[in-house]
């Protein structure tokens, strides 16, 4: 079954989402966060009616208005995307994943946009009261943004709250609050939420930094960095503690990606956690066997710590690459080899559905077969693998290797989780010393320091990018996890068109990208408007 | 209370609410036409950035109703997303990059350091306002026309010209219906300038280009319309949902739909009659009148395209295959949960209301863009 699929056509329709959807992470997190640093600094504003915190207030929005045009061009992208190029997955999940993108649209679009309007342009036009409202409904309006189409991605994950409907042929909506409220979902909101709040905290630290540096608005800078470090201070507790919780949820529901992300091949009891390591060989997925090990140049191990994170006992036992694909009678793990042939159970029970609908709509057959898509036991044991199906060969050899092809890319998946982890690390001790520090009044003469958070607003990018990398590479071959593989996901068409769309997107995004930064740094030097000239606004 | 509704009643109900958006969304493109207008209506530099500043106030909505109207077309009628984005690829595409440079053009044009030069903008939103009214409008056309797809029994959709899209623009009424659209975006664009510009060297130059888009857009608008109304369209047998063409077909649905019919004919009544004041008095109410009256049109054309036994996106290679509001809608549940959404629009239109009035108390004048308090494009 593998030998119909045009992998250069899913290669590059993944390659185009990844980029797509990277890209618009690189503004989006930055409008979550700085949002909410502006309506706390015009609240202080408002209370304290001092203009000092209006000036500090405008030069903070004028940024966010730069990167906030870039983000909406970019999630219209993605939009598009699920239906010109993944438009098998747009049938199949249509039912669920349509939803919150409307919902999205209706309830937190709007908002955004109406307010944001005020929050430029109303500076004069309506009272204090209002402006201040306004700005608060803009941060309002992004964090629900955030909220539904993590719901959506989510569900991806681990799709709950859902029925398979023969008929249509497509998983359907039966319980809206189960996805609304999946641990999954839960979790994916607060970490990814929290770690917008964290990017935008480096982001005004590094900035203002730059101002201590320059010996210019030091005022400014320093009222800036309280405001940053105690926001950012909270926010890498909480996105510590979620992240936290995301991995414990992950043991769960997806084991294969918990495995890839320690690049554990063999499971154990009191696993150790690799705190830093480098893995050797390159491509660990495409040569993986019965007999492949995890290797390492070097690794730093906290004994037992990796059975306790994810289960919170450092006895328990952890399954690795290989129990997974296996199997481990012991531990209760079904071999793939076992799931595939349940998942092609499934599927040959659909073709015979549709077989039966043709032949005669009212025979016994094909009531028979209606029922047995709404048999909670064929749902609990066959349909359940429905996706693993895709992989089946007649041959077992070839149906073994062929299980060995269902893992995430190890190296990337493990790298990405370890920069992230070690980055959330940093940032924290990096918000402790920035407040600890202006506090006491003493950060303007430490050069070095202001340096280093100059530097560490790119490692900001770089942690949450890598975080997304985890949790989207991680999940492969899986676009929902176990019941369609991202290979039957796609559109067919022409692989060529996908190539040229996008080499068409990396163009745009790169100028786009360049004048962003162009402009951004600019605004920087300009600073914030001086109280004497008016045309510097 | 959605609950209790049948499937059909919720499909029907959603049909409405695409269509109003889809009626919205025609009527906000004022911004793209009038994007496609500053150059040539603006002598001097100052004027440009007066004019786009006025377009700039409004760009996000229409943007974000377009988002909407997707994402609403993706929960509701899923079928029809899926088929007709994935297939008419590379109309789409074209779509989506005419509004990925329009975005950011209004955030960068003036701002210091922008790397390619406030004229690149300038023309980013030029193509915007063209491309994107005029592409947008042969989709819609497509509602009528039909496009080359055909879906299995796995609800698999497969499109069979490898041309993707292209094929669309070689079809008459598509074409005339996408410049009907282009020019009546041109003809909102400058009704809304004369309503909210307050500059008076602009007002002739105004008037004048209303005469050279009003009567193209009229032209374009109904050869559309006369084609309609004589061509047969895809009915659909509701005993078996088996799909045949039938002669006349969308005016007998304005015969059997009479209120639709009476929706119709007042809206284009009030298009004309906004236009035709605005040309021959110096009022500037005309976009008072003519813009729910193309809503009320777009509206109802919707409303002919789907309703009344009609396949919405007919199939013109394998007419079974067209997608009706029955055959490609979510399910019963997703639509009752979406429904509930829906009570919100009421509210989302109220304090859009209320934020557009506090904002536009005062038409926008030359002094203000340079009072030095307000944010400018
Ligand atoms: C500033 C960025 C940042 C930082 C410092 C961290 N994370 Fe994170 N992480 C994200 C930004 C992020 C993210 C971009 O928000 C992701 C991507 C998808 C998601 O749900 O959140 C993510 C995903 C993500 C996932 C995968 C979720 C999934 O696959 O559904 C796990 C297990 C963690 N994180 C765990 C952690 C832990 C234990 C951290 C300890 C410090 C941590 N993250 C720091
Ligand atoms: C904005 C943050 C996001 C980033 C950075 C991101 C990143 C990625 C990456 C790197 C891939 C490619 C994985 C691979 O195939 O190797 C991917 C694929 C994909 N992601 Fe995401 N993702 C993001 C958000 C989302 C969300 C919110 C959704 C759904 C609502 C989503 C849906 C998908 C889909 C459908 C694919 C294509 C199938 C696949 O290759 O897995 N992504 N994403
Ligand atoms: C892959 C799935 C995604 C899709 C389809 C998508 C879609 C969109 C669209 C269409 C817009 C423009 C809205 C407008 O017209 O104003 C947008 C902006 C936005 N999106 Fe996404 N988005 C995706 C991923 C994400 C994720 C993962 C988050 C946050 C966790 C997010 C948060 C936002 C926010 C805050 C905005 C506001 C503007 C900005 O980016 O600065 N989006 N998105």
């Amino acid at each position: 079954m593998l030998e119909n699929i045009d992998f250069t056509l899913v290669d590059w329709s993944r390659g185009q989402f990844a980029l797509t959807a990277m890209f618009h992470w690189v503004f989006v997190p930055l409008t979550l966060g700085l949002a909410y640093m502006l309506a706390f600094m015009e609240t202080i504003y408002y209370k304290t009616g001092d203009e000092e915190w209006k000036r500090i207030t405008k030069f903070w929005m004028k940024l966010f208005g730069i990167n906030f045009a870039i983000g909406v061009a970019t999630g219209i992208i993605l939009e598009f995307e699920f239906g010109t190029n993944w438009s098998n997955y747009s049938w199949f999940v249509g039912d669920i994943f349509g939803a919150p993108l409307a919902i999205e649209g209706i309830m937190a679009f709007f908002l955004e946009s109406t307010f944001i309007a005020i929050m430029f342009f109303g500076w004069d036009k309506v009272s204090k009261r209002f402006h201040l409202t306004a700005t608060w409904l803009t941060a309002i309006g992004a964090s629900l943004s955030a909220v539904w189409i993590l719901v959506a991605n989510a569900w991806m994950q681990n799709p709950v709250g859902t029925m398979f409907n023969p008929e249509t042929v497509r998983n359907e909506m039966v319980n809206f609050w189960a996805i609304l409220f999946s641990e999954t979902a839960v979790n994916k909101f607060l970490h990814t939420i929290t770690s917008g709040f964290v990017l935008a905290g480096l982001f005004v630290i590094g900035v203002s930094s730059w101002f201590l540096i320059k010996k210019r608005e030091q005022l400014f800078a320093k009222r800036s960095i309280v405001i940053a470090s105690v926001f950012g201070l909270i926010s890498t507790l909480f996105l510590i503690g979620t992240g936290d919780s995301s991995a414990k949820e992950i043991v769960k529901t997806q084991p294969m990606k918990f495995a890839a992300m320690e690049a554990l091949y063999e499971g154990r009891t009191n696993a150790p956690l690799v705190a830093f390591g480098v893995l050797k060989g390159k491509d660990l997925h495409k040569h993986l066997d019965v007999d492949s090990h995890a290797e390492f140049w070097l690794k730093v191990e906290i004994p037992s710590m990796l059975s306790f994170l994810a289960y919170g006992d450092p006895n328990s036992y952890v399954a690795g690459i290989k129990d997974l694909i296996m199997g481990n009678e012991e531990h209760g793990i079904m071999p793939y080899r076992e799931k595939i042939r349940r998942g092609y159970e499934a599927q040959q029970m659909l073709s015979a559905y549709k077989e039966a609908q043709k032949a005669d709509p009212n025979g016994e057959e094909f009531q028979l077969l209606q029922a047995k898509f709404r048999d909670q036991d064929f749902i609990d044991n066959y349909f359940r693998y429905f996706g693993y199906g895709s992989f089946y060969d007649p041959d077992p050899v070839q149906l073994e290797k062929n299980a060995f092809k269902m893992v995430p890319p190890i190296s990337l998946t493990f790298y990405a989780f370890h920069i992230m982890v070690i980055l959330g690390g940093y940032f924290l001790v990096l918000f402790a010393v920035f407040l600890f520090l202006v506090m006491r009044n003493q950060l303007h003469t430490k050069t070095w320091l202001l340096w280093t958070a100059v530097w560490s607003i790119p490692l900001a990018y770089v942690a949450s990018q890598s975080g997304w990398i985890v949790a989207e590479v991680g999940r492969q071959p899986w676009v929902v996890q176990d019941l369609m593989p991202t290979m039957t996901a796609v559109t067919h068409i022409d692989a060529k068109a996908v190539m040229i769309t996008s080499f068409l997107f990396a163009a745009i995004f790169v100028i786009l990208f360049i004048a962003k930064i162009k402009i951004m740094v600019t605004q920087i030097k300009i600073g914030p408007k001086k109280k004497e000239d008016p045309n510097n606004v | 209370m959605f609950e209790t509704l049948s499937h059909l009643a919720l499909q029907q109900y959603w049909w409405m609410i695409v269509s109003i958006l889809g009626a919205a969304l025609v009527f906000l493109m004022f911004v793209q036409g009038g994007q496609t207008l500053f150059l040539s209506l603006g002598k001097t530099e100052v004027e440009r950035t007066l004019l786009i500043n006025t377009l700039g106030r409004k760009w996000e909505f229409t943007f974000t109703t377009l988002v909407v109207f997707g994402g609403a077309m993706f929960a509701s009628f899923p079928l029809f997303y899926s088929t007709s984005f994935g297939g008419a690829y590379w109309v789409w595409m074209m779509i989506l990059f005419a509004f990925i440079i329009q975005a950011v053009s209004y955030e960068f044009r003036s701002r210091p350091g922008n790397f390619l030069g406030a004229r690149t903008y300038e023309v980013f939103l030029f193509i915007n306002g063209a491309v994107g009214t005029f592409l947008l409008g042969v989709v819609v056309a497509t509602f009528f026309t039909g496009s080359p797809f055909s879906i299995n029994e796995y609800n698999q959709s497969r499109w069979e010209a490898s041309s993707r899209g292209l094929e669309l623009l070689l079809n008459p009424h598509n074409l005339s219906l996408g410049l009907a659209v282009l020019f009546l975006a041109r003809t909102l664009g400058l009704l809304y300038f004369k309503n909210s510009v307050d500059e008076p060297a602009l007002e002739q130059r105004i008037t004048k280009s209303l005469w050279q888009n009003a009567i193209p857009f009229v032209v374009f608008f109904l050869t559309f319309v006369i084609w309609l109304m004589f061509s047969e369209g895809y009915a659909i047998n509701p005993e078996t949902g088996e799909i045949f063409m039938q002669a006349n077909k969308y005016f007998l649905n304005f015969i059997e739909m009479p209120v639709v019919l009476i929706l119709f004919l007042i809206g284009v009544v009030l298009v004309l009659y906004g236009i035709g004041l605005s040309l021959l008095t110096p009022t500037s109410n005309g976009i008072w009148f003519t813009g729910p009256g193309v809503i009320l049109t777009v509206f109802a054309l919707f409303l002919v395209a789907g309703f009344n036994n009609t396949a919405f996106y007919p199939s013109s290679y394998d007419i079974q295959s067209s997608i009706t509001i029955m055959n490609g809608s979510s399910s019963h549940f997703t639509l009752t949960a979406m429904s509930y959404v829906s009570l919100m629009v009421p509210f989302v239109i109220a304090y859009i209301w209320y934020a557009w009035r506090a904002i536009n108390k005062q038409k926008i004048s030359k002094e203000e863009l340079t009072s030095g308090d307000s944010h400018i494009y």
